[in-house]
């Protein structure tokens, strides 16, 4: 197989091993390996030359495939994936805002982060159809993003959703003023998973090897980050179909767990935690032991309230049903992390490409029989509260055995030369996918980022066809995707 | 519904009863606290600020600008920075977020405020704000939605947070501001009411943070209006808003 090089996550490439293919034999490749995309990026190949890079996971045995096509300055424009695998939809949107790269007979180019302006909307037309505009700037405290409903009466025909206002042209500056402040600020709810795929894309292209001290503080705090959020989402739920208790007492309880973030890190959201060459701040023993009394508090709590909340039939009535997006419409469009396990698709990047402690830890990857309503994404959240509280429990207690290490390591500033490195972290949406490459001087020429959002946003606008325009808020709540991720 | 009663009455009452006194961890990185005799002018904080907060010569920290990330504490070997736990970190003046020598925390708290009558007399007993995120990373976002659940609880001094700009008396702008929310912020702002008050609350809306170097902003907006209140932190803790707003206004 020489269409493809095969790597592993946090592994580090030569640039020339990786194939260069014409834009012809890239697609048959693709389209014969029937794998999911994970990146799908260009980059300037010198002399108006564009170099298209393709990285597919292959989640059964935990390869990445990588490989490339050349696109001269003439060729200008090529034919579609998106015909043949519809999850291509907005890689190839992105490659063409960023390259000008046409993807012929692509059904849905609009723009994706600029351009507003010219974005046309999908357009019905009939005396009983009309469209509701929301946003940019939403009701609640959140961040803006422009959703278009078309609509017959309550009922959603199909929403649009334009996204945009968020973009600080994140890559860029990525490659201008790296730093693990700005990966913590790219995406501010998913601060660890973002912090540690940066950092450990930097100790891959360094040789850096961090202390197992170290990898088990990130791994406790990414599962905190989890827990917490979720524990969030649930009031956030409970709080759009005005089930006040709930709303109330899953947000004193995610109180809980964030402020043992501050008690490690000096952060709710654990900033300045995550550093390249391990973790700026150790855990004592104390303090395992205060963590593990609170983290008993917070199972509790949260067991309690969602049983009471989950007997109440006025909230089952909302829950169920609503906005469902099938296993099969997941699959097809590309959903990753909870938007697909909640539809029954178990995508989950710590057992799918694992490292050494799921293994050494007995982490296992447990069933869920996820229908892809608002019901399954709230019972996923229950079921990975749960699974996190109790692996932090297990991280916390095996962080004792290495008690003497170091929990930073020197740094430097020497990159590798040529090299291309992939690395994927499980973050409380899904997989943060961010890939690194530097030039024959050892710089970094090209940063790429992927946040779950970017694919599951689609998931949304299908997930409110047919349901009234009133279950919007409690839909968008159960994804509760990002902006900032999806726009950099 | 015997449950539901169970369950309030085993929560009990959570809502942190004294704000303005209300205890902080040690380990939160709030004011700093900086030692001009033992700094050695080395220099190396000065690499490892992401955003460019410090100044030597004398040692100063600008908080519009520091995300309060302790990477300059980490590497000082003379010991000459440091960050309290004092949480009260507003200021109605730019220049007094530039944090010297011998500032303390008594001091600050005395002089950062301003307090205006006709911002008392008008604003003091109700105020109510839009929020407009302009490029936010949901950072700020989140932890002001924490100002208003059963811990913090703010809607008790009759500060909220609105749907419409129309019902609003002012706006918290969260975010380095992107070219793509300039107009709509702008738009917002004038459907406001006056009398109104803007405040910018965290590093990226103070100085544009981390996102400074960033050729995606359009940051005019805080050139053409007033600003009232300057909120630091990345983010800023719930406490620090809070009480920000209620020394603003003198509840």
């Amino acid at each position: 197989m020489t269409n493809w090089l095969i790597t592993k996550n946090n592994k580090k490439v030569n640039l020339t091993d990786i194939p260069a293919l014409s834009i012809n034999e890239l697609r048959e490749a693709v389209i014969s390996e029937q794998k999911r995309p994970i990146a799908f990026f260009g980059k300037d190949w010198g002399n108006g030359a564009t170099r298209l890079f393709v990285v597919l996971a292959d989640d059964i045995n935990g390869d990445l495939l990588v490989s490339s096509a050349i696109f001269s300055a003439n060729e200008k424009s090529y034919e579609c994936l998106t015909q043949e695998i519809p999850s291509f939809h907005i890689f190839e949107r992105e490659f063409y805002e960023q390259f000008g790269i046409e993807p012929l007979n692509h059904p849905w180019l609009k723009p994706v982060r600029i351009n507003q302006d010219k974005y046309e909307f999908f357009n019905m037309e009939g005396d009983e159809v009309h469209q509701v505009a929301v946003g940019p700037i939403h009701a609640g405290v959140i961040e803006p993003g422009h959703f278009r409903f078309m609509c017959n009466g309550e009922t959603v025909y199909h929403l649009e959703i334009m996204l945009g206002y968020q973009h600080r042209g994140i890559e860029e500056l990525m490659l201008k003023t790296p730093s693990n402040q700005l990966a913590e600020s790219i995406c501010g709810d998913s601060v660890i998973a973002y912090n540690t795929a940066y950092s450990q894309v930097m100790e891959g292209l360094k040789d850096i090897q961090i202390s197992n001290k170290a990898q088990l503080i990130r791994k406790a705090a990414l599962e905190m980050e989890r827990a917490a959020i979720q524990i969030g989402d649930m009031g956030a739920i409970a709080g759009d179909i005005a089930y006040a208790m709930g709303a109330a007492v899953f947000g004193v309880t995610r109180t809980l767990v964030i402020n043992t973030m501050l008690e490690w890190s000096g952060s709710r959201f654990g900033r300045g935690l995550v550093n390249v060459g391990g973790v700026n701040f150790d855990i004592s023993e104390d303090e395992i032991n205060l963590t593990l009394k609170t983290l008993d508090k917070v199972a509790k709590d949260v067991d309690r309230m969602t049983k009471t909340m989950l007997k109440n039939s006025t909230v089952m009535s909302r829950l169920e049903k609503t906005g469902t997006v099938s296993y099969e419409k997941a699959k097809e469009i590309g959903l990753v992390g909870m938007a697909a396990k909640a539809s029954g698709n178990p995508l989950d990047s710590r057992f799918d490409f694992p490292d050494k402690w799921m293994k050494e830890l007995n982490f296992e990857k447990k069933p869920f029989n996820g229908v892809g309503d608002v019901n399954s994404r709230f019972k996923l959240r229950y079921k990975e509260v749960k699974e996190s509280l109790a692996m932090v429990r297990k991280i916390l207690s095996k962080l004792k055995e290495y008690k003497n290490e170091p929990v930073l390591v020197d740094s430097h500033n020497d990159m590798s030369k040529d090299a291309f490195i992939v690395s994927i972290v499980e973050g409380w949406r899904g997989e943060v996918v961010h890939i690194a490459m530097t030039d024959g001087n050892g710089t970094l020429t090209r940063y790429k980022i992927k946040d779950p959002s970017f694919n599951n946003w689609y998931g949304l606008a299908l997930a409110v066809r047919n349901n009234g325009v009133s279950d919007f808020p409690l839909c968008n709540k159960s994804f509760n995707l990002s902006y900032s991720g999806n726009d950099l | 519904m015997f449950d539901t009663l169970k369950s309030r009455i085993y929560q009990g009452q959570q809502f942190i009863k004294d704000i303005p006194n209300a205890p902080m961890r040690e380990q939160f990185r709030g004011l700093p606290s900086l030692c001009n005799g033992k700094c050695s002018n080395c220099g190396k904080c000065l690499n490892v600020c992401p955003t460019g907060a410090l100044k030597l010569n004398p040692l100063s920290i600008d908080m519009g600008k520091c995300t309060f990330c302790g990477a300059c504490k980490n590497i000082c070997e003379s010991h000459a920075i440091d960050f309290t736990n004092f949480y009260k970190l507003a200021s109605t003046d730019r220049n007094k977020l530039i944090i010297t020598e011998g500032m303390t925390k008594e001091e600050y708290e005395k002089t950062a405020v301003e307090v205006r009558k006709e911002i008392t007399s008008v604003f003091s007993r109700s105020l109510k704000l839009r929020q407009v995120s302009a490029a936010g990373c949901n950072g700020c976002e989140m932890e002001l939605n924490a100002c208003s659940n059963a811990n913090f609880d703010m809607g008790r001094f009759g500060i909220d947070f609105v749907a419409s700009p129309r019902h609003a008396d002012g706006i918290v702008i969260t975010g380095p501001i992107s070219e793509n929310m300039a107009y709509a912020l702008e738009n917002c702002y004038h459907a406001v009411p006056n009398p109104k008050i803007v405040i910018l609350c965290g590093a990226c809306a103070i100085s544009g943070g981390v996102f400074q170097n960033s050729s995606k902003l359009n940051r005019e907006f805080l050139e053409k209006y007033p600003i009232d209140l300057y909120i630091p932190g990345c983010p800023v803790h719930p406490l620090t808003f809070i009480n920000a707003v209620l020394s603003y206004i003198k509840k």
